[in-house]
């Protein structure tokens, strides 16, 4: 999960505080893992260094969390790319999946499109692993079949999650 | 004290099954009812017949004269009667004329006063005959004032023609006219004959046929929906019933619409009795208050009806256990054994076969050994029908789709189609026999009768004691329109020595032109006597002699009988001509051979009254339409106690043919019954495979397919039925006639019908359940969400 | 709007069964050989795209053309004529005559085209040892197992050589090791007589079968490929 690109993402909504950007942040995907104020710190530097933010503002009072971030054009265009590339169907992907979903929605993107990008993505690497499975032997097929188990499961989410996003949607903009 | 808890609880539960199941539940138990209420109908009629039958027979004699007490002469409380039976149109009317002789003379029941002179009481039925238009003639020969309408009390049925007219032409002056009798009251005590054997037959076998299909058809309609039942008998299995408690559940579904049955049953009775009281068949009619069933009789039927239901839906599931998950048949059924099912048919066949031939002599049946074996006999074809099924679907093969689909479902469970198709067994079986032994009973009635009606159309026999106005009565009604020739003719007896125990002679008088219809006579004149020739020769027996020209004899009463009145007839001493000459006899229209002499009147002997009889063939003017009728009401008008009768060449045994018509329709409607269940059954299996066939319809199956499987799945079972039905119907037939002592012969005609109509009903039956399957195989089914 | 060198097409279908659209306007295409599932959640519309796809169903509106010929200007009777000789059915279950021995139904097609018994029912029990069941031939589906009953259903699909074959949920009452085998006989008889098929499934490890998927939801299909 690229924490650069969520963080971006947030921002695309608007300018906000580096303590602000955690706090949103740790609200919608945090959950039991919240950030450490330093990653965000570290990590607003890189985008800072890259060009894909910029600084709006520093409020007064001093200190450096005090800085107010603004998203750069070629912020938007990374977060763009980003969000419209399928990710590589491997264990675990929920978690990305779910930030690319809900950023989608925050930025008005298309997130039922997506989804299913994600899906004909997975469903593609089922299909070379079911062919696989034909033409190998038992032991290919053990190893395929636990693969394609497990990229069933992330479909059955991707499905679950494409029915439910009217829902996620309100969810997301309270 | 438990188990009957147990069972009480479980049957009240299956009850609610069938009255709660929501609409489904509640069609099922409606046409299950409605089956079983249909049988009980008929079960409560047949109770009630005994009963209406006793009421008829009672009123028929209270007013009978057959053995009222009689006066010998006039008295303040003799009524005198006479017969003044009519026919009209082909309609009998039975009349009475009476004269009372004092003021306490009897009143025939059903009246309030004895008619006065002139003056009509007619049935109800007779009355509405007389004002319709219809009735015009009729009005002319009744031409009284009606002053009453004959009450229930006096009436066999209501649609019974009946008139007593007052009338001051009776008298009796002899004791020895028997037209005539004076009564000082009504009654018939004489016990009816015996039954004839043949008839015995006939009414058993009537009852017998017509009430195994009846019991056959109550026991497929407890079974209606069976296999919906075992399903949501199935799922009380699964949340904890066990096997004996749904046994019971269904047996209290089963008790649920027999219970509907018993009561919609005595809703159909009450009905169909209001309604057998307009019916008039045959000129017979019943009050509907006759019909009232036999008390223990119906209570029999209360009670047997909803115990046979539990009965058979518990011997129908012997051979299934009801899983939680579904209804298992016992993995092998078990093979059909066929020693018991031969024996039924083989045990009815034992008790009828010695009793052949009985018929003919005096013999009686034994009653419930002729029940007894006929309904062996029926039975058998209900045991042996689904035996046979089996055994000839399991080896059938090959042939179009349309068969093999039809013929693997009936390999797979040919017991349902079975049963119902018994029920057509039964009936048709049944109904064959009886025609065939109608038909042959028949026969012996049905012949050329010898008579001519070219010669004359009706003959009238004078009422004896008024032969000798046989001349004036031609004369008079001669001149009636429709009638171009009367010809009277009086017989009697003569003998060379009286008393004459046989050794009589006929003889027959008459004008020349009468006597040309009975001789074939060169010349006549009044005054001539000619000795007759040409007839077999009869050299024993009664009418064993002739006599010669010139002979002596005694004419009139020659036997010498004496009815004990002092002023009996004396025989008359009489010479016959010399001059009599031989001619050969020709057949009169009546079809008989004339032997003995014939006599001009100036010929005949003087003085014989009592001791002859006399006939007048009339020969109608076919031109003039109700020509039988003016000369029926001509005589009735000239002689009221002379009877004309008309002159066919064949006799048609009417009362036969009707009830031949009557068992048709009668066996058509129990058809019609079973293949009302025979199409619940076929659309419920229909809608069980709904999903089938609207997947073979996906693959392309043509709807004409899968419909002419159905007509197989149909007529195959019914065919087998049908034919085993022919078969066990003709062997029942021929037993039963050998067993009237009449020649066997198979009236294919009937034969023919009642197959026909079995095969009508399964058309019927296919195309009914058409729509439905068309239906069924609109893609719709395919649709699961 | 027809894809080039597609067997089977569809544009613009709609079809309403009272006043829910099962079909919203949804699209399909298939090539000779090709195998498409259908997707989608239950009460989305896919079955009821199979049923007009096949001729079973006709559309309200919208056009579905098989080699060239448009299905809605065909009479019922030619439509039965081609799902008869063309096509090929397998159904999720109760689709076999439960009368008929396993042999007799997968000759039964044939026997309705009008082959004659002996011939149908040889070529029926090629069909079955293709699919591994010809040893079930005598039994009747009630004493087969449901995977053995699926197999024999699919053999029947086959047996008249269809170009196209319709397959609505066929492992759908299977445990997934005879589902599994079901698809892998199903697919590989079918690419080896170039027969299409048209999957319509909601389990995708059975669409991974597939050689492209198409998702129906809401009546409207989306065509995965084109997303890619």
């Amino acid at each position: 999960m690229s924490i650069g690109h969520t963080l971006l993402g947030l921002l695309e909504a608007g300018p906000r505080h580096g303590y602000d950007l955690k706090r949103a942040f740790d609200e919608k995907f945090g959950h039991d893992r919240p950030l450490a104020y330093g990653q965000v710190y570290s990590t607003m530097s890189r985008l800072l260094k890259n060009g894909l933010v910029e600084v709006d503002g520093i409020e007064s009072g001093g200190g450096p969390d005090r800085k107010r971030y603004a998203i750069t054009g070629a912020g938007v265009t990374d977060v763009e790319a980003w969000l419209a590339q399928p990710e590589k169907p491997e264990p675990y992907l929920h978690s990305t999946l779910y930030t690319k979903v809900v950023l989608a929605l925050l930025t008005g993107r298309s997130a039922a499109g997506l989804l299913d990008t994600q899906r004909a993505e997975h469903l593609r690497l089922m299909r070379i692993l079911t062919q696989r499975k034909r033409k190998g032997d038992l032991a290919d097929q053990l190893v395929c079949d636990h693969a394609l188990f497990h990229l069933e499961a992330d479909l059955r989410w991707l499905e679950l999650t494409a029915a439910r996003l009217d829902q996620l949607s309100r969810e997301v903009r309270r | 004290m438990n188990t009957l808890r147990t069972w009480a609880r479980d049957l009240a539960l299956g009850v609610r099954f069938a009255f709660g199941g929501g609409r489904e539940g509640w069609t099922r138990t409606t046409l299950t009812g409605t089956g079983v209420g249909l049988g009980v109908a008929l079960l409560l009629l047949t109770t009630a017949l005994p009963g209406a039958l006793a009421a008829r027979n009672e009123r028929g004699d209270a007013r009978s004269t057959l053995t009222a007490p009689t006066a010998d002469g006039p008295r303040t409380d003799s009524l005198l009667v006479a017969n003044g039976d009519t026919t009209y149109r082909g309609l009998d009317i039975g009349g009475s004329l009476v004269l009372a002789e004092g003021p306490q003379a009897p009143v025939p029941p059903g009246l309030e006063r004895i008619p006065g002179v002139g003056e009509l009481a007619v049935s109800p039925a007779l009355d509405a005959l007389m004002r319709s238009a219809d009735g015009k003639l009729l009005r002319e020969r009744l031409d009284g004032r009606i002053t009453q309408v004959i009450a229930d009390a006096g009436l066999v049925g209501p649609g019974e023609l009946v008139f007593y007219l007052g009338s001051d032409k009776l008298a009796k002056t002899d004791p020895a006219d028997h037209r005539v009798q004076r009564v000082t009251g009504f009654a018939n005590t004489m016990q009816a004959p015996k039954l004839d054997p043949v008839q015995m037959l006939l009414i058993v076998l009537t009852f017998v046929a017509l009430l195994t299909p009846v019991a056959v058809f109550i026991a497929a309609a407890v079974r209606f929906g069976g296999e919906r039942r075992d399903r949501r008998l199935a799922a009380l299995r699964l949340v904890g019933a066990d096997g004996p408690m749904v046994r019971r559940i269904a047996a209290g579904e089963a008790l649920a619409g027999s219970l509907l049955g018993l009561v919609l049953g005595a809703g159909f009775f009450v009905v169909g009795r209001r309604l057998v009281g307009t019916l008039t068949v045959e000129q017979r009619s019943v009050f509907p208050a006759d019909l009232d069933p036999t008390l223990w009789l119906a209570a029999l039927v209360a009670v047997a009806v909803p115990a046979a239901a539990v009965a058979v839906t518990l011997f129908a599931l012997r051979g299934v256990v009801i899983e939680p998950l579904g209804v298992v048949r016992t993995a092998k059924p078990r093979k059909r054994r066929v020693w018991w099912r031969l024996l039924l048919p083989l045990g009815g066949l034992a008790l009828l076969v010695p009793l052949m031939g009985r018929g003919n002599g005096s013999g009686y049946f034994n009653e419930w050994q002729v029940t007894g074996g006929v309904v062996l006999l029926l039975v058998g074809v209900t045991a042996l029908l689904p035996l046979l099924l089996e055994r000839f679907v399991g080896r059938l093969s090959g042939g179009p789709v349309s068969w093999q689909l039809a013929v693997r479902h009936l390999q797979v469970g040919s017991g349902a189609a079975a049963r119902l198709v018994n029920g057509i067994a039964v009936a048709v079986a049944g109904a064959i026999a009886l025609q065939m032994l109608f038909s042959g009973v028949e026969g012996t009635y049905t012949k050329d009768t010898g008579e001519d009606p070219a010669r004359a159309s009706v003959s009238i026999l004078m009422h004896s004691g008024t032969e000798s106005r046989a001349n004036a009565l031609a004369q008079e009604i001669s001149g009636t329109r429709g009638i171009s020739k009367t010809v009277p003719l009086t017989t009697f007896d003569a003998a060379h020595q009286i008393p004459a125990a046989d050794r009589r002679i006929p003889v027959t008088a008459g004008t020349c032109e009468a006597l040309h219809e009975v001789a074939v006579l060169d010349s006549c004149a009044d005054g001539d006597a000619f000795v007759l020739t040409g007839s077999p020769s009869r050299d024993t027996g009664a009418y064993g002699t002739t006599a010669k020209p010139g002979d002596r004899l005694y004419a009139g009463n020659v036997l010498g009988y004496d009815d004990g009145t002092p002023d009996a007839e004396k025989a008359v001493t009489w010479t016959l001509p010399a001059a009599a000459r031989t001619v050969a006899s020709r057949e009169d229209p009546a079809g008989q051979l004339r032997t003995g002499l014939l006599v001009t009147p100036a010929a005949a002997p003087k003085g014989v009254q009592a001791a002859q009889s006399a006939q007048i063939f009339v020969q109608l003017d076919d031109s003039v339409p109700d020509a039988l009728d003016q000369v029926r009401t001509a005589a009735f008008k000239a002689d009221p106690f002379a009877t004309a009768m008309t002159l066919k060449s064949t006799r048609q045994a009417g009362p036969y043919s009707t009830i031949r018509v009557g068992l048709f329709f009668g066996a058509v409607g129990v058809l019609v019954l079973i293949g009302a269940s025979l199409l619940v059954s076929q659309l419920e299996q229909l809608r069980e495979r709904r999903k089938l066939l609207s997947s073979l319809v996906a693959f392309g199956t043509k709807r004409s397919t899968l419909s002419l499987s159905v007509l197989w799945q149909t007529a195959l079972p019914v065919g087998l039925g049908l034919g085993l039905a022919a078969v066990v119907g003709i062997g029942l037939g021929a037993v039963l006639v050998r067993m009237a002592g009449r020649p066997v012969q198979v009236d294919w005609a009937s034969v023919a019908g009642m197959t026909g109509a079995g095969a009508g009903v399964v058309v019927l039956v296919t195309l009914l359940s058409l729509p439905p399957l068309l239906r069924l195989m609109r893609p719709d089914g395919l649709r699961t969400e | 709007m027809t894809p080039a060198g597609s067997l089977l097409a569809a544009t613009d279908l709609r079809k309403a069964y009272g006043p829910t659209a099962a079909l919203d306007g949804a699209e399909f295409s298939i090539h000779p050989g090709e195998v498409v599932a259908v997707m989608g959640p239950s009460g989305s519309g896919k079955s009821t795209l199979l049923h007009c796809l096949a001729g079973i169903v006709t559309p309200d509106s919208g056009s579905i053309t098989y080699a060239g010929h448009e299905l809605s200007a065909m009479s019922d009777g030619r439509r039965s004529a081609l799902r008869r000789s063309e096509f090929g059915f397998v159904f999720q279950f109760g689709q076999l005559v439960p009368e008929l021995t396993c042999v007799e139904n997968v000759a039964l097609p044939l026997r309705l085209a009008g082959v004659k018994r002996k011939e149908a029912e040889s070529a029926a029990l090629h069909w079955m040892e293709r699919l591994q069941v010809e040893d079930v031939g005598a039994k009747r589906p009630g004493e087969v197992s449901g995977g053995q009953g699926q197999r024999v259903a699919v053999a029947r699909a086959l047996v008249t050589r269809p170009r196209v074959i319709f397959a609505d949920e066929p492992t759908g009452a299977l445990d997934s090791l005879n589902g599994e085998l079901v698809m892998q006989l199903l697919t590989e008889a079918a690419r080896s007589a170039n027969a299409a098929v048209v999957l319509v499934t909601h389990e995708t490890r059975v669409a991974a079968y597939s050689d492209r998927e198409i998702v129906v939801r809401d009546g409207k299909s989306r065509d995965m490929e084109r997303i890619v």
